[in-house]
């Protein structure tokens, strides 16, 4: 597949992922790179009550440090922030994070739809959202904002997800940019890897 | 039918949450100018769908002529969630280790809880105090800036259905009896032991402009000011930190961080995972 990426135009990324995501995001985690230029930012639905062991398991394979972020934490080129057990996590003006403990979205703390709003927002066009299999419609109007702020919206093709609720709802909600199982989703961050690689020579 | 994606698509600018921050500022004398926009915008947007107004321009203008209006603003625009024993492992270092040391030096306890909300922090406070056996010996403040959520921490009364979340927390807290134990069930709404509260003042305060009005030996200001942006937390922690003995303890919330403000060289850490820490300055 043709991924159409103009020269370092992205600022970020956020991944939404719910029930049957967790080995995707290993998956992803695992390939991009070490030097991989953009923060990437994960909500993933958890037990609000468990605040351990969750990014420990996505360091394994990781290339790249995985982090909770603490509230009010300057955003880093390059890292990757997952929203901890019991909060929101919202991108603030100032290139920061914000943490926030309002109530549950589609029955979840962290949301998914908080964090893309946000993000879209605040990164405007310059943002690129993924969503990944899941059991509700959370995420859905955050891949709407994105695609308003022109950003770019990519879903993983529901044939593909174990559960397919979260991507089903997105694609009705809004216009994806690319609908593609987990491994052209996987191709299109090794694309965006080598695009910003390129750029800098 | 329910719309399956509520959105009235407006977006707040910028430029509205400030005209409102204005006016409320001039009109009544809050000041939410440097709470978190990333929040403080959705409070607004829920605000607007809440009471079906089509602009911010349009609540400026309910604000500015029905002043009746103001105290429900307040409610809404503050974020009230909050569970009893939130945190359980925070709980236990309090029981097991916080409090013990206050007591080594003193034998009485002052405890402000800043940003109170519904009062279930201050519950669980006085029940750990109470399985100590030391309730009497503390003076405990409890305040916020809602008037109404001040109101029902009072009351002391809960929906039953909020008590499953309180009662596991407090299972992981380990306490020594039952949270059942501590509340009456009436009409479907948990009703919890006045006695508890025999030495708790609630008083309604602001800690954007309110000033010092006494000093403590711990104080919890947990997930309030999130809420707010890095100056504002500055000005905040310097009302904290004056507002505490030497050698006094804060805690906050387990995901915010001192980190990254002025004040942070007054405190050390005794807790890092739990995110308390000690005055060490003046
Ligand atoms: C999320 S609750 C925190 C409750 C409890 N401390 C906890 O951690 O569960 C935040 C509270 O801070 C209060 N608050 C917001 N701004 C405030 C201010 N300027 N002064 C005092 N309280 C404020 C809100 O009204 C709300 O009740």
């Amino acid at each position: 597949m043709n991924f159409n990426l103009p020269d370092n135009k992205y600022k970020a990324i956020v991944i939404g992922g719910s029930a049957g995501s967790f080995q995707l995001v290993t998956r992803i985690l695992a390939t991009v790179s070490k030097d991989f230029a953009l923060p990437i930012f994960l909500c993933l639905h958890r037990l609000k009550h468990v605040r351990n062991g969750f990014v420990e398991a996505l360091c394994i394979k990781s290339n790249k440090p995985v982090v909770e972020p603490y509230d009010k934490e300057p955003i880093k080129r390059g890292m990757v922030y997952l929203a901890p057990a019991n909060y929101h996590l919202c991108i603030e003006l100032g290139n920061t994070i914000a943490l926030s403990s309002e109530d549950l979205v589609n029955n979840s703390r962290p949301a998914i739809d908080h964090t893309f709003e946000t993000a879209a927002y605040v990164y405007k066009d310059k943002l690129i959202g993924i969503l990944l299999s899941g059991a509700n419609k959370d995420g859905a109007l955050g891949m709407k904002k994105i695609k308003e702020a022109g950003g770019l919206t990519v879903v993983q093709s529901p044939e593909d997800s174990l559960i397919n609720a979260m991507p089903s709802a997105a694609i009705a909600a809004t216009n994806i940019d690319y609908v593609m199982p987990i491994d052209g989703i996987i191709d299109f961050l090794i694309e965006l890897d080598r695009s910003y690689k390129m750029a800098n020579i | 039918m329910t719309p399956l994606f509520t959105d009235n698509g407006n977006d707040i600018d910028i430029a509205d949450v400030r005209k409102l921050t204005d006016l409320v500022k001039q009109r009544y004398g809050y000041d939410f100018k440097d709470y978190a926009m990333s929040s403080f915008r959705r409070r607004i947007k829920r605000v607007l769908e809440l009471y079906k107004l089509k602009s911010v321009d349009k609540l400026i203008a309910i604000l500015d002529s029905n002043t009746d209006f103001f105290e429900e603003f307040i409610s809404e625009i503050t974020v009230n969630v909050t569970e009893m024993f939130r945190d359980p492992t925070f709980w236990k270092i309090l029981k097991e280790q916080i409090i013990p040391n206050i007591l080594l030096s003193h034998d009485k306890i002052s405890i402000w809880h800043a940003g109170c909300s519904s009062g279930e922090e201050v519950y669980s406070m006085s029940i750990v105090l109470q399985e100590m056996g030391i309730l009497d010996k503390a003076r405990i403040v409890a305040t916020d800036l809602d008037t109404a959520i001040i109101k029902k921490a009072q009351s002391g009364t809960y929906s039953m259905k909020n008590m499953d979340v309180n009662r596991k927390n407090y299972q992981r807290y380990m306490g020594v009896h039952s949270l059942d134990d501590y509340f009456k069930e009436v009409n479907g709404e948990a009703v919890m032991d006045k006695a508890l509260m025999q030495n708790v003042s609630f008083r309604r305060h602001d800690l954007v402009q309110g000033a010092v009005f006494s000093k403590f030996d711990l104080v919890l200001c947990r997930n309030v000011m999130i809420y707010f942006n890095q100056t504002l937390q500055n000005n905040v922690l310097n009302r904290l930190h004056e507002s505490l003995f030497k050698y006094g303890y804060l805690a906050i919330g387990s995901k915010e961080s001192l980190i990254w403000c002025e004040i942070a060289n007054k405190f050390i850490v005794v807790n890092n995972e739990e995110k308390i820490y000690k005055k060490i300055k003046d």
